[in-house]
């Protein structure tokens, strides 16, 4: 963006976009705000409420736990998704005619509609039919993801490498195919070790596609709804009740407008601003 | 330090070869001496990448054998070679300050820091890198990043060999010419053996003491910048080298005199025998072709003023002459007519050059 | 070690590939197989559940539903992000920057948070369960993201090819058209495929936004599953048809899915 020329004019061009982008986001965002502020008790008939909901929600112990259930949740996926997904991409071929079947398969999952991946999942696991329960079980441990916390959790951390972990493979494929042969050569000439090319050239090549990798799981994962939803209704009990599955519970189940709402709103602002924080500091980072 | 000798060197990256255009590489022999400054030149595509990277250790020929000091080293890994090589575009490791850059090399060998540190230091003076040590490789200028990859190659005392793969093309021109004088320099004062590929011919007859021409996946001819100028041994060479190129022209033997557009041709080695198979051409520089009255009727095409020569462009049945004069040389507007200085006018067979002294 | 180095992408493709076979698996079994026993391939081989799919409208038409709203967003995604893009790449102007971040913040945008507003929305303008309305809603993602890549791609072509175009006497849409638009083809194909893939996948907002007329596909299966029974394999067919759109466009950009987010800016 940088030798770019002065033209107001370009306001035409983002116009679109702009009324399209805002149409969807801008509205509904206020009538959440307002929600946030109100209460109702139906007939469109609303009372000033202040902060209330939001002190409500930011005291209550079971948004502190599903907060901290989506921590421990997005925390642990990237933990495994990120090393995983650079492994897998550092040990595929880089030409011939399996690159493009890697690609394609790998990226399935990616277009699999979520509410399938949580029903393939569930079939999948079950431990009467599905394959992995039998064989789980099989091998002597006792395992029912619909009955134990600790499988659910397990359970529903292992579909989301399943589902995402091909993202983090194709970006950080997409890093290593942009380093130039050169590269590698040079290193064998300086006698570098594999981790030192690793360390070295391959790691800082693709730090700009990581840094979009871990950005993108971040936001998908704490946005988590549809696949935990269909797998494990959140439970059992609330063990997987991540932010998104609460919020839909309070707001339609429970039809708790303001305080919903008020959930909504904090949410957003926590996204935002660990989006924020990691951008701005991988960006001082690279300008150092 | 060391003496290179390519043996029958052969190479295909296709698995199976079945005509001569699958090879990359077509025959390779060539001893180059220990010490000497060496350059590649060719057109891209002639297979001078290949050859690099086969003396690099970077490829394995298919055929043939590479000798360091009449030592076999076809199957030797790239790392005990001992060798370096300065990429076409900057290798840094940009993560890392430029005094990091330079030690890496010598930390993977697991020398001491010391010792490092007295040999970067050196290595920095030399390349005039000193006063970027603390900095970032990668805020450094292409021309700073080249330094730092020929540093890396220098740092390391065991070197035999250096290479450069066209290391100029990303470097501005008002400092091309500066890198390549540092080159020569640096040859003088390190004294290992030096190989630059290049397919500029004032790169490569500014840095080498010997040329070696490559043609479609062979050499062509080795020789001083004054041979190559002088003594071409194939028209390819003619063409390559030279600005503008050699002229070419297609004659004809009979009773042992070239003929060209019905005159005969004297040239610097008479044909052997009368009769002579193959296709016949005759090659002479511009610059050994004058105006002469007594000569070749031609007509003028064009005429290029260059400032100290001018060059003239002449058409005779359908061929093109071209002739180099001195700027203050009249140049005949009636009837012109050339001749070609016999010293430097030669015959070609086949496009090699018919030649007894050898 | 580096002759096992095809291993890992291998065993990672196997464990990709066990669920989706399982789904298939469970696909072509009869409801009494599925409970009854357990085999790792189906013992009465069937093809009713997919029959029953295909001659079944509320089955097919979930299809035809979900195809046609991914194919709208696609469309308005891509054209009105094109232009946008271009300003962003090209042009300096008032608010630049501040838009364009504002632009991805929608992307960060938890869909959950504005499920319920939407419904409002939507219905307040008339809208609710037509396909224009999960078309429109995706845009709030899709249009973000489309615009993210397509600048990505844009400055990647020297700002000489407008100029000499300029030269020629083009005037600014037919160059936008005739040689801007082919030039960055690839960049085009990249961002319509993750608006495809996200609008394909996403069902939250596609469900709150329709009933009857436009119901997605995948809400169909949720449904399904609550109310007709346990009828996994009817269930697993239609999941396994909801594979086949995703892997046929993965196939038609498969050089150029690695490229699509490496040559987007952060």
């Amino acid at each position: 963006m940088n030798d770019r020329t002065a033209n107001p004019r370009a306001w035409w061009f983002v116009l679109p976009v702009l009324v399209l982008v805002a149409f969807n986001a801008l509205i509904p965002l206020m009538t959440v705000v307002n929600y946030s502020v109100q209460e109702t008790f139906g007939d469109n008939v609303f009372f000033w409420e202040g902060l209330k909901w939001f002190e409500q929600v930011l005291n209550s112990d079971r948004f502190h736990e599903s907060f901290l259930r989506q921590l421990a949740f997005t925390g642990m996926i990237l933990a495994i998704e990120v090393p995983l997904g650079i492994a897998v991409a550092l040990s595929m071929p880089r030409k011939g005619p399996w690159v493009s079947v890697c690609l394609v398969l790998m990226a399935l999952p990616l277009l699999i509609p979520w509410n399938v991946v949580g029903a393939m999942w569930n079939i999948f696991a079950l431990p009467d039919i599905g394959l992995l329960g039998r064989m789980i079980n099989g091998m002597g441990i006792d395992y029912n993801f619909t009955q134990q916390p600790v499988a659910a959790w397990l359970t529903t951390v292992l579909m989301d490498v399943w589902h995402w972990t091909s993202l983090v493979v194709l970006l950080a494929y997409a890093g290593l195919c942009s380093i130039p042969d050169a590269y590698y050569q040079a290193a064998k000439i300086d006698g570098a070790s594999a981790w030192a090319v690793f360390r070295y050239i391959q790691l800082p090549k693709m730090k700009r596609v990581l840094t979009i990798a871990i950005l993108l799981r971040f936001m998908d994962s704490f946005m988590i709804y549809t696949e935990p939803f269909v797998l494990t209704g959140g439970g059992p009990g609330n063990t997987t009740t991540f932010l998104s599955i609460d919020l839909v519970k309070i707001a339609l189940g429970q039809f708790d407008l303001g305080p919903a709402a008020a959930m909504s709103l904090i949410y957003f602002l926590v996204v935002l601003l660990v989006c924020w924080i990691f951008y701005t500091l991988t960006m001082r980072n690279e300008s150092q | 330090m060391a003496k290179i000798a390519l043996q029958n060197l052969k190479h295909s990256y296709m698995t199976r070869t079945t005509s001569a255009d699958d090879w990359a590489l077509k025959e390779v022999d060539a001893v180059w001496e220990n010490g000497g400054a060496y350059a590649l030149l060719g057109p891209s595509g002639c297979g001078k990448t290949t050859l690099l990277n086969i003396i690099s250790g970077l490829l394995v020929p298919t055929e043939g054998r590479v000798l360091f000091d009449d030592i076999d080293v076809t199957d030797t890994p790239t790392i005990e070679r001992h060798i370096a090589q300065v990429f076409q575009f900057p290798v840094v490791y940009d993560t890392m300050t430029v005094y990091d850059n330079l030690a890496f090399p010598l930390r993977n060998r697991g020398v001491a820091e010391d010792k490092i540190a007295s040999r970067v230091q050196t290595i920095a003076k030399m390349l005039d890198l000193e006063s970027s040590l603390k900095r970032r490789a990668s805020g450094l200028t292409a021309d700073g990043k080249q330094k730092i990859s020929l540093g890396r190659g220098l740092v390391r005392e065991d070197v035999n060999v250096i290479m450069f793969d066209e290391p100029l093309t990303v470097i501005d021109p008002h400092l091309k010419w500066l890198l390549r004088s540092k080159l020569k320099e640096l040859h003088q004062h390190v004294g290992a053996t030096m190989i630059y590929v290049t397919h500029d011919q004032t790169e490569a007859l500014t840095f080498a003491d010997s040329v070696v021409v490559m043609h479609d996946g062979a050499v062509v001819q080795v020789g001083s910048p004054v041979e190559l100028f002088e003594h071409p041994r194939h028209t390819f060479v003619g063409h390559f080298i030279g600005s503008p190129g050699m002229n070419v022209l297609p004659c004809e033997v009979h009773d042992g005199s070239v003929i060209f557009a019905d005159a005969v041709v004297t040239t610097a080695t008479p044909p052997a025998s009368n009769s002579i198979d193959g296709r016949l051409e005759i090659g002479v520089r511009p610059e050994f072709v004058r105006f002469d009255t007594g000569g070749i009727a031609v007509e003028i095409v064009k005429v290029d003023d260059l400032g100290r020569v001018q060059i003239v462009e002449t058409h005779r049945d359908g061929y093109t002459i071209k002739l180099v004069v001195d700027e203050d040389q009249e140049i005949p507007s009636e009837n012109p007519r050339i001749a070609f200085n016999p010293d430097y006018t030669r015959l070609y067979v086949d496009k090699w050059v018919v030649d007894h002294e050898q | 070690m580096k002759a096992y180095k095809w291993a890992v992408p291998a065993l990672y493709i196997v464990f990709l590939m066990l669920p989706i076979y399982w789904l298939l698996n469970m696909s072509f079994k009869t409801t009494n197989e599925i409970l009854g026993t357990f085999s790792l391939w189906p013992q009465e081989f069937t093809l009713s559940n997919y029959a029953k799919i295909f001659t079944d409208p509320t089955w097919y038409n979930g299809y035809l539903n979900s195809i046609t709203y991914v194919v709208i967003n696609t469309v308005i995604s891509v054209s009105v992000a094109l232009p946008a893009a271009y300003a962003f790449s090209r042009y300096r102007f008032l608010g630049d920057k501040h838009l364009f971040f504002w632009l991805l913040t929608n992307r960060m945008a938890p869909p959950a948070v504005f499920a319920l507003p939407f419904f409002q929305l939507y219905s307040a303008i008339g809208l609710f369960d037509t396909h224009l309305a999960v078309a429109l809603a995706h845009c709030l993602f899709n249009i973000p993201l489309a615009v993210w890549i397509l600048e990505g791609f844009m400055s990647g072509v020297p700002k000489e090819l407008d100029e000499t175009a300029y030269l020629d006497g083009y005037s600014f849409w037919r160059f936008f058209l005739r040689i801007f638009v082919p030039t960055i083809a690839a960049g085009i194909g990249v961002a319509a495929f993750f608006c495809f893939m996200y609008s394909w996948v996403e069902l939250l907002l596609a469900k709150t936004l329709t009933s009857v007329a436009a119901k997605p596909i995948a809400a169909t299966m949720t449904r399904t599953a609550s109310t007709a029974g346990y009828e996994l394999g009817l269930l697993a067919a239609a999941g396994a048809l909801t594979i086949i759109p995703g892997a046929f466009v993965i196939y038609f950009v498969r050089h150029y899915i690695a490229k699509g987010f490496a040559l987007g800016r952060v």
